[in-house]
């Protein structure tokens, strides 16, 4: 049996992105590999979202080159996001799982265990757009999940949760990154960076500020920005 | 027929209104349908589809939604008359050319619609279909689908006008008793006969009837969002 395509490495070298005379990524290298999360902190305009959008493929670089496992394009069809709001396509939460899923063989079965993994069991049949916001989050995810992904982005999955539907998805994301796929997630909840774990990217006014393995990252920062992040100081 | 009133004929079970009824129904419907076939996937791939001259054509397919009736029935007529590229057909002055001529007239109504329509829901939808490595037709059965509800507005539309309108049908159908008279050509003839107790019963039929398809519609819809969210 051929082995599935992959995209991982993605490289971005000198990677910019502007907008109206502004550099939203500002000439950015940056390499995504296999293992451990990778999680982007940084304040809002930090450069998050349009990391997360350039290495899946949505947003293309104003200059600079993204390499997809040396590729110019993605092309395993195994790279999956979470939006910060998901959009629920109007039909059922088995239906809006069964719509992502890549493999069309055993639907209902995988459909079945999808929902079961994010505990909507329960809600197969409820109109997708019922859904509460924790709730909705979790299908985006199982969604996410149903396209066999190698390497899952999540841009601020938990932004708009309370602490009970934000430890449901943390848990959920914890369960995927130890099933072996990568998840390479923004946030802006240092809390949440720290229980994630893995390494962190801090990124600030578009720039790359320092990279480091969580513990390292959280003890003792290399960088002066990092540390007044770190200590809650408003940092522009 | 002509001596009885308004509310009589409605009532009455008269065979020649159901037949006018039906064909009414009938032509209006299939219409609707044939321009639905051809205006919804033309609506979405003028809402996903960047190319040049797309805003011209946009333009142009708003425009249409005014065609005055009378001029598509003169180039319908034109085109399916004996001398016409389309004789070959013999279909003039039947019910299909009455069909062909309404379809005419509601496919940039519902071409035009189900373009906003498909192009408010891409805006939401881009993103996760993106993401999801939708193809073209994946994306249009889907937008298409998740849009059902605005949709049957967008069919009612045209429902309304094929249902509502006379000079197309008149010119391109002729009007004939038993063949293609429908409600309006015969309230048309009846006003102009005189003959104004027919025609009321004629137009109370049709607005029941207008007003009935736009219930079921929207029961149906009504009930398909209860069930979808």
């Amino acid at each position: 049996m051929r082995a599935p395509a992959t995209d991982l490495p993605i490289a971005l070298r000198d990677v910019s992105v502007r907008a109206g005379g502004a550099a939203i990524v500002d000439r950015m290298t940056f390499d995504i590999a296999p293992g451990a999360p990778t999680i982007l902190i940084g304040p809002n305009g930090a450069g998050k979202t349009s990391l997360l959008r350039l290495a899946m493929g949505l947003l293309a670089p104003s200059s600079g080159r993204i390499d997809w496992a040396g590729g110019t394009a993605p092309r395993g069809d195994r790279l999956a996001m979470v939006f910060q709001r998901p959009v629920m396509l109007r039909r059922s939460t088995a239906a809006n799982v069964a719509y992502a899923l890549r493999h069309r063989s055993r639907r209902a079965e995988r459909v079945a265990d999808l929902l079961r993994r994010v505990g909507l069991e329960t809600h197969a049949r409820r109109p997708a757009r019922r859904l509460s916001g924790g709730e909705q989050q979790r299908l985006a995810l199982a969604r996410a999940l149903a396209r066999d992904p190698e390497i899952l982005f999540l841009d601020e999955p938990t932004a708009s949760l309370d602490p009970a539907a934000t430890k449901a998805v943390e848990e959920i994301v914890g369960g995927i990154a130890k099933s072996g796929i990568k998840i390479v997630m923004a946030t802006h909840d240092l809390g949440q960076a720290r229980r994630i774990g893995g390494e962190i990217v801090f990124l600030l006014r578009g720039r790359l500020v320092e990279r480091a393995p969580a513990e390292r990252f959280f003890q003792s920062p290399d960088r002066a920005e990092s540390a007044a992040f770190l200590r809650g100081d408003l940092v522009l | 027929m002509s001596d009885a009133s308004a509310w009589q004929l409605v009532f009455g079970g008269d065979p020649a209104l159901y037949a006018i009824v039906r064909l009414s129904l009938i032509v209006s419907l299939s219409a609707v349908a044939l321009a639905a076939v051809v205006g919804l996937p033309l609506g979405a791939y003028l809402a996903l589809v960047r190319f040049p001259g797309r805003a011209f054509l946009v333009v142009i397919l708003n425009a249409c939604m005014g065609l005055p009736p009378v001029v598509v029935g003169l180039a319908v007529y034109l085109l399916l008359s004996r001398s016409g590229p389309l004789g070959f057909l013999g279909i003039l002055f039947s019910p299909k050319a009455m069909i062909l001529a309404q379809a005419i007239l509601v496919l940039p109504i519902i071409a035009a619609l189900t373009r906003q329509t498909v192009e408010d829901l891409w805006e939401e939808y881009r993103d996760e279909l993106t993401a999801m490595r939708a193809g073209y037709f994946g994306r249009v059965g889907t937008l298409l689908w998740d849009a059902r509800f605005s949709l049957v507005t967008t069919l009612l539309a045209g429902f309304g006008r094929a249902a509502a309108e006379v000079g197309t049908v008149m010119i391109v159908g002729g009007n004939i008793e038993g063949f293609t008279r429908t409600m309006t050509t015969a309230i048309a003839l009846e006003t102009s006969k005189g003959d104004l107790a027919l025609a009321i019963g004629l137009g109370l039929v049709l607005i029941a009837l207008i007003i009935a398809v736009n219930a079921l519609a929207w029961g149906a819809r009504r009930l398909g969002e209860i069930r979808a969210g």
